[in-house]
């Protein structure tokens, strides 16, 4: 077991996990945030990404024991319903989302992207996103949303 | 209501709100006090006997709380898991089910197939135990090969020549003599690539019992919770339905693959009576991969016969659809009424013959995947037509326009046993070749070729059959449970209104669009209206979604409710008003007496109903809340042209979609935001299959696909914008006018993304997926 301590959307936490113990699973289980979603055992879906230190990681790919000290956001403490991230809100206007279950992690990778890149089209955005599995939207509007969360942000 | 929540307006989807902010509550996310886990062990072979397993092995891992094996479900009387379409051969025989128990008992049928269970204090711990859990399996040779299953040995020892049935539709003399008379005739060998579905959410199921009432709750990752609930009652003997609770909540994605009741969420729900205490299961998508019922996989040989003006004469098909090592729950329907039924197409050929084999082969089940059936017969109906039009040099948009049905044609009656409502396959047709600049194709051709590409165009003209239903056809034809849908409309004592509907929104937005309707016809606000779904103690019935049925079914059952609410609405509101009913109209929420200025709101009336102070109860009944079954008489019959443009660079084998095109009629749309959506999805599902995805097992019996490093799932850089648009032509049977939407990209995009590959390529048939190294294959000129 490690003992270690995470700041996750603002909160301290201290915890004490397995030495194998995956972020992603931290999350979930412990902290119970699960808007944070498990899609495959191979890091190639990206649903699990999550904020660590100000860059978009896929949190399947993390050793809790690795993330000690580290500042966590999820998609549970980007925003909330009555005050929306930019990238929420444009997901919700260009129905970038269908059942949902990429849309935490779709969500939080575009805010990656955007941050890191000062200028973005759409061939970009879709190349920046191919980390990211969305089987229901064929991510037309996906790219859409994330233009026009960029000219929000 | 106003016009910008009702029918026909794009609004934004009350779903929206928790999927965005991370607090949707899929199965996973659920837990229940006192949980344990359970991790299936998976046979390694594709065919063996089992001579013995070892448990104790596994019982010592620390955690470990029980192992179950096939024979303890067995014991207590757990039946197999059935096939609820019954289709029958050419010579009048049922088909033949091998029986399938949940867990294996005597054989394992394909790699992946699961023979024992174990339950544990954690996850980890369970996958532990499953790798202690040790086998003795007798080897045999796996049957791997579609086209010789039927000369293979023999798998289940109930089901000769492999096959469960060797079924026909149509008139086999007429096509003989149609191709008789015929000046041309085209024929193609086809094969439909094994898809792999892969909802991003991988199954799950947590189950419960309470021994005090004797109920079993079950969460797990339905399209069709009802249905769940009746196999497992009626067939699996868990429980009778009153003491059998089951809940789909939040579900993310389905296409098909969880309609079906598997051997997983059978046996969690099982064994949590055995272990006195709740087990969870959530697949890993490996798991997925080799256990969640594929789609596809069908050799198809067809002929087309025309006559010297280019007029289709008759077609005959014949296909050999593999049903994997089982059938799965609707596996029957597929490659026959779902597919045999569609191959009129949008054209008059006036005599058509279909033959189907399915076959068992030792891998993991099929069965319906996103277009079900439809998409297969497109593509066999659409590669003909546009290599027959390249045959005769014709333009393969005036060949398709010379053999359509005609709008004065409907009803049109087929030869492959469907009535075709109504369409206008011209209007998409033509709106389509404006959409994709079909006029400056040759041009651009000729600029790709200038600089070394090859460029082509490819058309694929859909039908599908789709609203599931009707009960009284899906019943005549073997399908084992009717196909109606249920839906209770109840006005609350304050004037807003919950519906509780039986058709489960995975991705499709119910929330919003059944709110739309019925705010639209009582002319209430839209925040006003609540849809509950996924919950069999919530909705009456239900036989949930797939075959984008949920609008024209469900939703014509919501109207209807919606309709009984408002004549008893009338009737109190007369009351209210001292006078007959005859009397009152209502309209946008307000009931009047005409010509009078005598009049109440929907929510005076729905306060009314609850306080009945007044009411003369021997004629009125206090309340205000509603049912309705509906079954329509028809299957509907959305319809469309997808044109696909791609340019391929010869040197790299890449092929570059630079336009699709999609227009669709879909009749009446109530929301033409999550219409499109559901468009967009289908068509990366479709050009996913011409370009990219494809399962491979290889001749061991190994599922070589099983990872998204191996299966080419389409990734945002894979796929282009789409353009699409919609023609109406509204249904005639139902109240709205609606015909469904969730398959057609997935139906027609596959046919036009591999027409307008060919036609770059000047290739007559290329295997699909036309990856780069196929692409360039052709290219070279191998």
């Amino acid at each position: 077991m490690v003992d270690l301590t995470l700041r996750v959307n603002g909160k301290e936490h201290s915890l004490s996990v397995e030495d194998s113990s995956l972020l992603s699973d931290t999350l979930r289980e412990q902290l119970n945030l699960t808007g944070t979603h498990i899609g495959c055992d191979t890091s190639q879906c990206g649903s699990c990404t999550i904020h660590m230190d100000g860059k978009a990681v896929k949190a399947c790919t993390v050793l809790t024991a690795q993330a000690d000290g580290s500042d966590i956001t999820t998609i549970e403490g980007i925003g909330e319903p009555d005050n929306l991230h930019p990238m929420q809100e444009a997901f919700r206007e260009h129905h970038a989302l269908q059942c949902g279950f990429c849309t935490p992690g779709m969500i939080m990778a575009a805010i990656g992207l955007v941050n890191d890149n000062a200028e973005l089209d759409g061939e970009h955005v879709r190349k920046g996103l191919d980390g990211n599995f969305c089987r229901c939207t064929g991510y037309h509007n996906i790219v859409k949303a994330v233009l026009d969360a960029k000219q929000r942000m | 209501m106003t016009a910008e929540t009702g029918i026909g307006a794009s609004v934004k989807r009350k779903e929206d709100a928790r999927f965005i902010t991370g607090t949707g509550r899929y199965t996973d996310d659920i837990n229940l006090p006192g949980q344990t886990y359970c991790a299936f062990v998976r046979s390694p072979h594709p065919r063996a006997t089992i001579k013995s397993i070892d448990t104790s092995h596994a019982m010592q891992i620390n955690g470990v709380v029980e192992v179950f094996v096939g024979a303890d479900l067995a014991n207590d009387e757990i039946g197999d898991l059935p096939c609820g379409w019954l289709v029958k051969s050419k010579d009048g025989s049922d088909m033949i089910a091998p029986p399938h128990p949940p867990i294996a008992t005597n054989n394992v049928n394909y790699v992946g197939e699961p023979y024992a269970l174990v339950i544990a204090e954690t996850a980890e711990a369970a996958k532990s135990g499953a790798e202690h859990v040790v086998a003795d399996f007798e080897l045999q040779s796996p049957v791997m090969d579609v086209a010789s299953a039927t000369q293979s040995e023999q798998i289940h020892e109930s089901v000769p020549l492999n096959r469960s049935y060797d079924w026909e539709l149509g008139d086999k003399d007429a096509t003989d003599a149609a191709f008789e008379q015929a000046a041309h005739i085209t024929s193609i060998h086809i094969v439909n690539n094994r898809l792999i579905p892969n909802a991003i959410e991988p199954r799950a199921a947590l189950g419960s019992y309470d021994a005090a009432s004797e109920t079993y709750t079950l969460y797990t990752t339905s399209q069709n919770p009802h249905l769940e609930r009746l196999v497992l009652a009626a067939f699996v003997n868990i429980a009778p339905e009153a003491r059998l609770h089951v809940i789909s909540p939040d579900v993310g994605g389905g296409f098909g693959s969880k309609i079906f009741v598997y051997a997983e969420e059978t046996a969690v729900i099982w064994a949590s009576a055995k272990v006195g205490r709740a087990v969870k299961w959530t697949a890993e998508r490996s798991e997925s991969f080799l256990a969640d019922a594929h789609g596809r996989d069908h050799v198809t040989h067809a002929e087309l016969a025309l006559s010297e003006e280019g007029d289709f004469l008759g077609l005959r098909v014949k296909t050999l659809a593999n049903m994997g090592a089982y059938l799965s729950t609707f596996a029957s329907s597929v490659p026959t009424y779902l597919y045999g039924t569609l191959m009129a197409g949008q054209y008059k050929t006036p005599a058509i013959y279909v033959e189907v084999q399915a076959v068992f082969t030792n891998t993991a089940p099929v069965d319906a995947y996103r277009g079900a059936g439809r998409p297969e017969a497109t593509y066999v109906v659409e590669r003909i037509v546009e290599t027959a039009a390249r045959e005769l040099n014709m333009d393969p948009s005036e060949l398709r326009r010379r053999n359509f049905i005609r709008p004065e044609d409907f009803p049109y009656e087929t030869p492959v046993a469907l009535t075709y409502d109504t369409g206008n396959y011209e209007a998409s047709l033509d709106r389509g070749l404006d959409l994709a600049g079909y006029a400056g194709f040759a041009a651009r051709k000729a600029q790709s070729e200038a600089a070394g590409k090859r460029r082509g165009l490819g058309f694929s003209c859909y039908i599908e059959a789709c609203g599931l239903a009707p009960s009284q056809v899906a019943l005549s034809l073997g399908a084992g449970v009717g196909l109606f849908e249920s839906a209770e409309v109840r006005v609350d004592v304050t004037g807003s209104v919950t519906v509780m509907t039986g058709a489960h929104s995975h991705g499709q937005g119910h929330e919003t669009t059944f709110a739309q309707l019925v705010s639209d016809k009582l002319g209430i606000p839209f925040e006003n209206v609540s849809v509950v779904h996924g919950d069999t103690r919530r909705s009456d019935y239900g036989l949930g979604t797939y075959g984008s049925r949920s609008i024209a079914v469900g939703g014509s059952a919501i109207a209807n409710a919606t309709d009984k609410i408002i004549t008893k609405a009338t009737k109190i509101a007369a009351h209210m008003l001292q006078t007959d009913e005859e009397q009152v109209s209502f309209d946008e929420g307000i009931f009047t007496i005409p010509d009078s200025n005598e009049s109440l709101t929907f929510g005076e009336v729905a306060f009314s109903a609850y306080v009945p102070g007044n009411f003369p109860l021997d004629e009125l009944e206090p309340g205000l809340s509603e049912k309705a079954f509906y079954d329509p008489a028809n299957f509907t019959y959305p319809a469309g042209t997808h044109i696909c443009e791609v340019e391929i660079d010869p040197e790299t084998g890449c092929t570059e979609i630079v336009s699709f095109v999609a227009v669709d009629d879909f009749g009446n749309v109530i929301n033409p935001m999550i219409v499109e959506g559901q468009v967009h999805g289908g068509l990366a599902q479709g050009i996913g299959q011409a370009l990219l995805e494809h399962g491979i097992y290889d001749s061991d019996g190994q599922l070589i696909t099983g990872s998204y490093m191996d299966y080419t799932m389409p990734r945002a850089d894979d796929l282009p914008d789409f353009t699409v648009d919609t023609t109406t032509t509204p249904c005639t049977h139902n109240p709205l006018g609606v015909k469904g939407c969730g398959e057609a990209g997935a139906i027609g995009a596959t046919a036009a993304v591999m027409n307008a590959i060919t036609d770059a390529l000047g290739v007559r048939e290329l295997a699909m997926p036309a990856t780069p190294e196929t692409v360039w294959r052709a290219a070279q000129g191998e």
